[in-house]
């Protein structure tokens, strides 16, 4: 049954709700190429938001009310107009997020980098898949392990995730295998003993994300022999409850070219929001609430099971 | 190859309620409470169950119990020394019976 059928079967319609985020895709360059990836991003991608799309972008925040944006991409730190996009952005919304891998932010532009997001109040979104090296490292490569810690050091002794300073600093955790992920909130708990016990680092919460089964990790899947298992566990773990949170429901995703989406995991197939493509420097008005999300089998990722944030979601 | 042991045989497991389904019920009833939090949390009775299930050799055990820990949030690292405790109290269990073999030994020797 494909999730389209599942969602007729439980009298369940997917469409959006009122629009409060902005995510906000800057490419698909990054210098790490994860085994799940579901945009395929890399060192060998070459696709960047430009400076017009980056204005076109900002000019959109300054006329329409975005409660968030969402700055992700490809790894956000390789884009040459982080610092417009970031001061651009930063007056026309109460939060702004900035998603980062760790190990982007470490070399010679830390500082300056993690100075930028300090002094613009950036929530930040750190990629730790696992408390064990490991497993970590299988997932998005040799060396990870080390440079992410060295980097949630840095960002710790900046303010970021320490209490008290106001600055936030956020961890995203995903399963590394064709399996589902733990409890979020036991997972917060063992993350915050092993870190402070182990590192010293803190952070202010956890955010738990299931592997969407697209791009790079679906052909991991494939490769493994584990895809018809992976698909079978995600739609016998349909949870009709979990369609009215789907973060596609109040988020416009836009990637490099300034084309939108409902979500990330759509960007990543094409499939465009409502349908058709509509470019960011012709949005004059929000989506209205009623509009139909496009979906396809992916989806069933985020309707999987209970207690997972939605995947992609970053809630308040 | 037909085997004696078949991956597929996991999922009809719920099939033993046939014939007697009332004591099925009850097993099954039993099982799940068992795998409820409680004082111990989920990931932590996964993690003896796989124990328990290398301690009596059932791969059906060994696979769901694998799975459930991954997913529960358990790593191999914790996976592999939950294993060596099944060996260690296995072996340990085999070699404190020397005392018995010790103590006849002893008795009817001079
Ligand atoms: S998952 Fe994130 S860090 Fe890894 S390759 Fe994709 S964009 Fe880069
Ligand atoms: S992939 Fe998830 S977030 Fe995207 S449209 Fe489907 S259900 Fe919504």
């Amino acid at each position: 049954m494909t999730f389209e059928q599942t969602l007729e079967q439980h009298k369940l319609a997917l469409v959006r709700s009122a629009t409060t985020t902005l995510q906000v895709n800057v490419g698909r360059l990054c210098n790490l190429a994860c085994r799940h990836c579901h945009l395929e991003a890399g060192p060998h991608r070459d696709e960047l938001m430009d400076a017009e799309t980056v204005e076109e972008v900002i000019a959109c925040a300054e006329r329409l009310d975005f409660a968030t944006i969402d700055i992700t991409g490809g790894a956000p730190e390789l884009l040459p107009h982080l610092p417009r996009l970031i001061s651009g952005l930063r007056p026309h919304t109460p939060r702004l997020l900035i998603r980062t891998n760790l190990t982007a932010l470490a070399g010679n532009k830390s500082e300056q980098l993690i100075n930028l997001y300090r002094d613009n109040k950036l929530t930040i979104v750190a990629s730790l898949p696992s408390i064990n090296s490991a497993q970590t490292e299988a997932q998005r490569g040799n060396g990870v392990w080390e440079s992410a810690i060295a980097t949630l050091k840095l960002l710790n002794e900046a303010g970021f995730g320490v209490e008290g300073s106001g600055l936030k600093l956020d961890i995203a955790a995903n399963p590394s295998g064709a399996f589902l992920p733990a409890s979020q909130a036991e997972t917060e708990q063992r993350f915050r003993r092993e870190l402070e016990r182990r590192y010293g680092i803190s952070f202010s919460s956890l955010f738990s994300f299931v592997n969407v089964p697209l791009g790079r990790f679906h052909r991991w899947l494939e490769s493994s022999g584990n895809l018809p298992d992976y698909l079978k566990n995600l739609k016998t773990r349909f949870n009709p409850c979990s369609v009215q949170g789907l973060m596609c429901r109040s988020t416009l995703s836009v990637d490099w070219q300034g084309y939108l989406y409902d979500c990330d995991f759509n960007q990543a197939v094409g499939l465009h929001h409502s349908g058709t493509a509509h470019h960011i420097s012709q949005l004059q008005q929000l989506p209205q609430p009623g509009v139909r999300i496009p979906t396809q089998d992916h989806c069933f990722a985020c309707t999987a099971g209970a207690g997972f944030t939605c995947t992609g979601s970053i809630d308040a | 190859m037909e085997t004696y042991y078949n991956p597929a045989d996991l999922n009809r497991f719920p099939e033993i309620g046939k014939d007697a389904p009332q004591l099925a019920a009850k097993f099954f009833d039993y099982y799940g409470a068992v795998f409820a939090e409680g004082a111990l949390s989920e990931r932590e009775k996964a993690l003896i169950a796989l124990a328990v299930a290398h301690a009596v050799q059932c791969p059906y055990c060994i696979d769901a119990y694998t799975r459930s820990c991954l997913e529960k949030g358990s790593n191999l690292e914790e996976m592999t020394e939950a294993v060596h405790v099944t060996n260690a109290i296995r072996g340990g269990a085999s070699l404190v019976h020397g005392m018995q073999m010790r103590n006849i030994a002893e008795k009817i020797s001079m």
